[in-house]
């Protein structure tokens, strides 16, 4: 056979092979960046469901602790805070966050002083609600940490590192938290 | 976890091609013994048509038959808002992209598991007997090995193995008891042909026979066993309390009794062995030790993460060699576990979580609860017709919950309506916030939860509308 063709065809198949590896290696990083979407939004989901199940809440233990005020109105207020930083930039929506689980948690304490709402069905399941929500968010955080984490590697990693760097995939951002206790899943005590 | 997922399915493949094997050569030996001539090939063939018929069964039909022969509920969200939420958590904890559908089987003996091919259509079942043993941590971490389950693909594997097992096992046994009276029917016969050759197939038939589905289990098995350890990690990493997990387990240990409608190929698909003796320790055993599941997870030292699973699993087990794939032990940093959120059991949080369980339960048979003045909880059956029953206890007649038709308010307002009986608003007054039951006029059985705040209702059975009052708005 004509030597020229043997190494055509010998340049054709590593070029192919090439091509075929740069491929997967760029779907992979689509995969894995996507699912960093998802998770993001997933937490957006819970944050809102939270912001949700306050104003009932607050109707609920002002039927039986009406003269707890300032605890009542500071929940409130951090819900509208909460509220107007959605979709805003990162680091206000986590700190308006972390006002609105302060404030809940000081409502809960005071909570604490009145039988008779603790053993109302309807604060009971809203309560259950609630915490089943912390958790969510916390867990949703978790998996996107998680995600981020899969994710960088595989753009700081070589080979995958030169199609990150070519098809222009950024680092993402973890959600970091300030507070070291606030790093784990969070809870409202009860 | 991607790479514990992709080597599951390698290894998989692996022993469905071991098993494979080992069915052809069964059904090769079986027609060998039985017509030396052609046999071996009609052997053969015959086993992998057994094996694809019981295959697309299993895959047509397998969680449906599962969930059925156990006798599971599927539940709603409003029906059992905790064991929702935990499952919803864990969802969103693994990464899995839709929630799966949640059962309750009505049956003391605590046990929990999961079936489904694809994550999608997944699904966890327990017990009532464990739902009401178990804390808000305990539940989550019970979940969390199931949902490990169904995130790991283990299902799939799962069904695919033990229908290959069960071929198997079928085959040996057609075969040997074929033999056997087959032998018992030469002996009075006069026809003594075939000679030695044959004889020696025949004995060698009858070996694999009865190795072979010993031989099976034992793979099946000792796979089993390391996707328990596998989803026991990623229970401790998903909702980072190790703790929660092993305490499940410990309850388990003192409880577990085995249970009644059990398909013992699909026992590995439980948290804990649901089968009895013998068959729940040793080389057949489906899951590992649970003593020693517990001392893993007990000895984490505080920390959560796959890396420290490993290393406890490593110094409990005594190994060198690791549970873990390299790559996500390396990629996987140590993380801490979190503070248990749930108190210490208390003797009442038990009692009201076992009313609570006990009442999701009547609800799911659709029973109307009535309390009796001296204290008895009468549960009414939906099919009875009467609209009183008497108190078993103390013979007072209660009569049983039901809409009533309501009085028109003003003629013109009656005028303006339709006349037909039919759409006249029937109207239910709620006694208190609980679940409540009670009849429609055509004998259909409704059922309040106690986060229903609609005002109206529909009936499932003839469609009128219902309007509910509860005591609040009748202040």
């Amino acid at each position: 056979m004509n030597p020229i063709i043997v190494t055509l065809l010998i340049v054709g198949g590593v070029l192919l092979l090439f091509i075929f590896i740069l491929i997967m290696l760029f779907n992979r990083l689509v995969r894995e960046r996507n699912q960093v979407k998802n998770a993001w939004s997933q937490i957006e989901v819970q944050l809102k469901r939270r912001h949700d199940l306050i104003p009932n809440l607050v109707e609920t233990v002002k039927g039986y602790a009406g003269h707890e005020k300032e605890t009542l109105e500071n929940v409130t207020r951090a819900r509208a805070q909460a509220v107007q930083a959605e979709g805003g930039p990162i680091g206000d929506q986590i700190a308006a966050e972390q006002q609105l689980s302060g404030a809940l948690g000081r409502l809960m304490l005071v909570v604490e002083q009145y039988p008779d709402l603790k053993a109302n069905q309807n604060f009971l399941s809203l309560q259950e609600e609630l915490t089943s929500t912390e958790n969510k968010v916390g867990f949703a955080r978790q998996h996107f940490n998680d995600s981020v984490m899969t994710y960088n590697t595989t753009t700081q990693s070589f080979p995958s590192n030169v199609v990150s760097g070519m098809f222009g995939f950024k680092q993402e951002q973890f959600f970091e938290i300030e507070d070291k206790t606030e790093r784990e899943v969070p809870k409202v005590k009860f | 976890m991607w790479e514990a997922i992709r080597r599951n399915r390698r290894r998989s493949w692996v022993l469905i091609g071991v098993m494979g094997t080992l069915l052809v050569v069964l059904g090769f030996v079986i027609g060998m013994a039985l017509e030396p001539q052609a046999g071996g090939a009609i052997g053969a063939i015959g086993a992998l048509i057994l094996w694809l018929i019981l295959f697309t069964v299993a895959l047509l039909q397998g969680d449906a038959i599962l969930l059925a022969s156990s006798r599971a509920r599927q539940i709603s969200r409003a029906e059992a808002p905790q064991l929702w939420n935990v499952v919803e958590e864990m969802t969103i904890a693994s990464g899995l992209g839709k929630m799966p559908r949640v059962f309750i089987i009505d049956e003391e003996s605590p046990n929990a598991f999961a079936v489904g091919r694809k994550p999608e259509t997944a699904a966890v079942a327990i017990t009532s007997g464990l739902l009401k043993r178990l804390n808000r941590d305990e539940l989550q971490g019970v979940i969390a090995h199931e949902i490990a389950h169904i995130k790991n693909l283990d299902i799939r594997f799962l069904t695919l193995a033990s229908v290959m097992m069960g071929s198997i096992a079928l085959l040996s046994h057609f075969f040997l008891r074929s033999i056997f009276y087959g032998a018992a029917s030469r002996r009075g016969g006069s026809s003594r042909g075939g000679g030695q050759a044959q004889l020696a197939l025949l004995a060698i038939a009858i070996v694999v026979a009865i190795l072979a589905p010993i031989f099976a289990q034992m793979l099946y098995f000792a796979c089993s066993r390391r996707r328990e350890y596998l989803a026991d990690a990623s229970g401790a990493r998903f909702t980072r309390y190790p703790d929660g997990l092993a305490s499940a387990l410990e309850k388990l240990a003192i409880l577990s009794t085995g249970m009644k409608n059990v398909n013992k190929a699909l026992a590995p698909l439980y948290i804990v062995s649901p089968l009895k003796g013998l068959a729940a320790a040793g080389l057949f055993s489906t899951h590992p030790p649970i003593e020693r599941r517990i001392k893993i997870l007990r000895s984490m030292g505080g920390r959560a993460g796959y890396v420290d699973y490993d290393a406890a699993y490593q110094k409990v087990v005594g190994t060198k060699s690791h549970l873990i794939g390299l790559r996500t032990l390396t990629s996987d940093s140590s993380v801490a576990a979190r503070e248990p959120s749930a108190p210490k059991d208390s003797k009442k949080e038990a009692i009201d979580r076992a009313r609570e369980v006990a009442s999701i339960l009547d609800h799911m048979a659709a029973f109307i609860p009535i309390v009796c003045v001296c204290g008895v909880r009468i549960k009414v059956p939906p099919e009875l017709k009467r609209d009183t029953v008497p108190c078993p206890k103390c013979g007072r007649t209660h009569e049983v919950p039901h809409a009533e038709q309501r009085q028109p308010d003003s003629s013109a307002d009656a005028a303006s309506r339709p006349a037909t009986a039919a759409e006249q608003p029937l109207t239910y007054r709620r006694t208190g916030e609980g679940w409540e039951s009670f009849k429609c006029k055509c004998g259909k059985v409704l059922q309040l939860s106690p986060g229903l705040m609609a005002p109206t209702l529909t009936c499932r059975g003839c469609g009128r509308k219902v309007e509910i009052e509860t005591p609040a708005t009748q202040r």
